[in-house]
C-alpha cells in the first residue's frame, strides 16, 4: 500500500503484538489479547500521520511497538529500507537516534532532579555528539531557542516551569538528535487549552525547519484533521480506514470511522445543537476476522 | 421567580507552605431553574474549585472560605453544619466528577453505592431503593444493569464507569447537577452518548445543570449560558449565542480563535494566546489575562474591570474589560488592510 512515489522512511506491515492474560498459579483460563493484530501503514519522509481510535484501540502500543519499546510478536517494522524487526539493542541504538518520542505528560517524561538544560543534553553525551563542555552549551542554547525557550532557562529545574514549558523541554530533547522522524503520543492531551496550539504550531514550525515525519497519536480528532497529510484509524486493535485527511474527513467509509467522526462536538451553538451522532455497535458491526486493507479511492485503504 | 442558585462575591483561598494561593477571587453570578450553564476556563481558571468549595468539598486547612455567600434555594451553604450540607450533596446537588475511580468506592458494589445513596436521601425501602438504582443504570444506558449492578467498579470500562458516576449524580433526582470535566478523560463517541443522556434528563426532569469543561465545543451544546473564567475570576458571561458569535473578553476571543477550524486550517497556522497560565500564589492587581493580552491597555494592569453589560450586546452579555475588544479588532483589521 505506498502511498508516496517516494520510499518510505517507516514501513510496517502486519504488525502484531498478543499476549495471553489470565492463566497464572491460580489455574484460571489464559486467553489471547490482541492488542494490536495485523497493522500495515508507510510514513513518507516528511508526512505527518495522524493515528486516532478510542482509549484501548492498541494506537500507542503501535507507537510503543514501532519504537521497539515493547517488542512485537509478528510483522515487520522496516525504518529508511532496514529491517529493524528484531535488530539486537547494540545495533538499534543507530536507528534510535532517527527516531525520538515525545509523551503526553510533560512533567512524567522529565527528570526532576536533573536540570532542564543537562536533560537535553543527555541524549547529547550519550551518543557522543557533543565534545567540549562549550559545544554541548551552544548546542543546547540552541534548541531552546528553536522550541521558543529563554536559553538562560537552562540551569533551572522542571518544577520552575509551567506545562507547556515543559513539553517544550522534552521537544527540545527529542529534536536534540535530528532524528527523521518523531512519534507524539498525546503530546497536547495534558495541555491548557490555551497552550495547546503553541505546542501545535510549534510541532509545525519543527516539521517544516526540520523537515522530519510524524506520527501524532492523538484523540482530538478536529487538531489531527488541521495538523496531518493523512490518518489512520484503529478499533480495538486493528487499522480500520487509512487516508489522506480530507478524504477521511469527507468521506469515511468504515462505519466507526463515520460514527468518530460524528462524535466530535463543534464549537458552534446551532451545528451543535443540531449534530446528531452516528452510533455503532461493535459486536454487529466489527471486522471480519479475515478482512484485509482494501483501496476504495487511491490512497484510501478500508478494512472490509 | 428567584434563582436556584445565587453566589456572591465568593473568594476562596488556600495557605499552602509556598505561600497563599488566591483560587477564587470575588465571584458572582446567579443561575436559574432548569438553566445549563457551561463554565469555560482552564487549569487555575477557578472553575472547579469555586464550585467544590460552595458545596464544602474543599478540605480545610488549607482551603479557606475569604468572603461570600451561596445562597441555594434561599439558604446560604457556607454557613450550613456539615450534617445539612451532607443532606444536600448527593440529594438535591448531584456531582460528576472527571474520575470516576476516586470517587467510587472501590471495594463496595455499584449496588451497595447506589442503595446506600438513595436510601440516605428518600424514603424508599431496601426493595424499591434497588429497583430504582436498577432503572438508573438503564437511563444511563449500561447493558443488562440487573445483573451489572452486583459488580464492583474495577468491572467496568471507564466509559460504563462514568455512566455509574452519573447515575450516582442524578439518583435523588436532583435539582442541580454538576459536571466537572465528566467526559474529559472519555473518548468521543461516549461523550456524545453522556451528553445526550443529559439532555434527556433535563428535558425529563427539568434538571439544572453547571457542566464544566475546557472544551468550547461541548458546552456549545448544552450550555444556555456560559461563562468564562481565568486566574479565579468571571471574565464573561452570557447567552451562548453570544460568546461564540461576538465574544467581548479578549481571553475568551483567543480561546476561540485557537481552535483549528476550517479556516484555520486554510491559514495553515492557528492563532496562539502567547504565555502561559497566571502564578495563582502572585495575582495580579489588574485584570490577570492582561500579560498575555495584546489589546491590554495600561489601566488593565492597574485595576481589575468590574463585570458590567456588553456594550451593544444582549442583555446578559456581562464582560470584565477595560478594552473594546470589537474596537480593537477593527482597528486592527484596518492596520492590515
Amino acid at each position: 500500500m505506498s502511498t508516496s512515489p517516494t520510499n518510505p522512511l517507516l514501513s510496517v506491515r502486519n504488525l502484531a503484538k498478543h499476549y495471553t492474560s489470565g492463566g497464572g498459579w491460580l489455574g484460571g483460563a489464559s486467553h489471547l489479547v490482541k492488542a494490536i493484530d495485523d497493522i500495515s501503514f508507510d510514513i513518507a519522509p516528511r508526512e505527518i500521520v495522524g493515528l486516532v481510535g478510542e482509549s484501548g484501540s492498541g494506537k500507542s502500543t503501535t507507537g510503543r511497538v514501532v519504537l521497539r519499546l515493547e517488542e512485537p510478536t509478528g510483522g515487520e517494522i522496516r525504518f529508511d529500507g532496514h529491517d529493524i524487526t528484531t535488530l539486537p539493542a547494540r545495533e538499534l541504538k543507530a536507528f534510535r537516534r532517527q527516531m525520538q518520542v515525545v509523551f503526553q505528560d510533560p512533567y512524567a517524561a522529565l527528570n526532576p532532579r536533573m536540570t532542564v538544560g543537562d536533560f537535553v543534553a543527555e541524549p547529547l553525551i550519550v551518543h557522543g555528539l557533543v565534545s567540549s563542555r562549550s559545544e554541548r552549551s551552544d548546542r543546547v542554547a540552541a534548541l531552546f531557542k528553536q522550541v521558543g525557550l529563554d536559553p538562560r532557562f537552562m540551569t533551572r529545574y522542571p518544577h520552575e516551569f509551567s506545562g507547556g514549558q515543559r513539553q517544550r523541554v522534552n521537544i527540545a530533547r527529542a529534536v536534540a538528535m535530528r532524528p527523521r522522524l518523531i512519534i507524539a503520543d498525546e503530546p497536547i492531551t495534558a495541555l491548557d487549552v490555551s497552550i495547546q496550539a503553541q505546542i501545535i504550531n510549534l510541532f509545525q514550525d519543527l516539521q517544516q525547519e526540520l523537515g522530519m515525519a510524524y506520527l501524532f497519536i492523538a484523540h482530538d480528532l478536529s487538531m489531527v484533521r488541521y495538523l496531518c497529510h493523512r490518518v489512520a484509524v484503529m478499533l480495538r486493535g486493528r487499522l480500520v480506514e487509512i487516508a489522506p485527511t480530507e478524504a477521511i474527513f469527507s468521506d469515511p467509509r468504515h462505519p466507526y470511522t463515520r460514527s468518530l467522526l460524528s462524535a466530535i462536538p463543534i464549537p458552534n451553538p446551532a451545528i451543535e445543537r443540531a449534530r446528531r451522532p452516528l452510533a455503532f455497535d461493535y459486536e454487529t458491526q466489527k471486522p471480519a476476522p479475515d478482512a484485509v486493507l482494501t483501496e476504495v479511492s487511491p490512497g484510501h485503504f478500508v478494512l472490509i | 421567580m428567584a434563582p436556584l442558585l445565587e453566589v456572591r462575591n465568593l473568594t476562596v483561598a488556600f495557605d499552602t507552605p509556598g505561600g497563599t494561593v488566591h483560587a477564587v477571587n470575588d465571584v458572582s453570578y446567579a443561575l436559574n431553574e432548569g438553566e445549563t450553564l457551561g463554565i469555560v476556563g482552564e487549569s487555575g481558571s477557578g472553575k472547579s474549585v469555586h464550585v467544590l468549595a460552595m458545596c464544602g468539598l474543599i478540605p480545610r486547612p488549607p482551603g479557606r472560605i475569604v468572603a461570600g455567600e451561596v445562597l441555594f434555594q434561599g439558604r446560604d451553604l457556607l454557613t450550613l453544619p456539615e450534617r445539612a450540607l451532607r443532606d444536600i450533596r448527593g440529594g438535591q446537588i448531584g456531582f460528576v466528577f472527571q474520575d470516576p475511580m476516586t470517587s467510587l468506592n472501590p471495594v463496595l458494589t455499584v449496588e451497595r453505592q447506589l442503595v446506600e445513596l438513595i436510601r440516605r436521601h428518600t424514603k424508599l425501602d431496601a426493595r424499591a431503593a434497588r429497583a430504582r438504582a436498577i432503572e438508573l443504570l438503564e437511563i444511563v444506558r449500561i447493558p443488562d444493569a440487573a445483573r451489572r449492578i452486583g459488580q464492583y467498579p474495577h468491572q467496568f470500562s471507564g466509559g460504563m464507569r462514568q455512566r455509574v458516576m452519573i447515575a450516582i449524580g442524578v439518583a435523588c433526582r436532583p435539582k442541580l447537577l454538576i459536571a466537572d470535566e465528566a467526559t474529559t478523560a472519555l473518548d468521543v463517541t461516549v461523550q456524545a452518548q453522556i451528553l445526550d443522556m443529559v439532555k434527556d434528563l433535563k428535558r425529563e426532569f427539568g434538571t439544572t445543570v453547571i457542566w464544566i469543561t475546557h472544551d468550547m465545543g461541548v458546552v456549545a451544546g448544552i450550555a444556555d449560558t456560559i461563562q468564562v473564567m481565568y486566574g479565579g475570576r468571571i471574565m464573561e458571561r452570557g447567552p451562548v449565542d453570544a460568546i461564540f458569535a461576538d465574544p467581548r473578553s479578549a481571553y475568551s476571543w483567543g480561546l476561540l480563535q485557537s481552535l483549528p477550524t476550517a479556516e484555520r486550517r486554510a491559514e495553515g497556522r492557528l492563532h496562539q494566546i502567547p504565555g502561559s497560565p497566571p502564578d495563582l500564589y502572585k495575582p495580579a492587581v489588574g485584570d490577570p489575562f492582561a500579560p498575555r493580552n495584546v489589546f491590554a491597555t495600561p489601566r488593565c494592569q492597574l485595576e481589575m474591570p468590574p463585570l458590567r453589560q456588553a456594550e451593544g450586546s444582549v442583555p446578559g452579555h456581562l464582560v470584565a474589560a477595560w478594552y473594546d475588544l470589537p474596537a480593537a479588532l477593527k482597528a486592527r483589521r484596518e492596520t492590515v488592510a
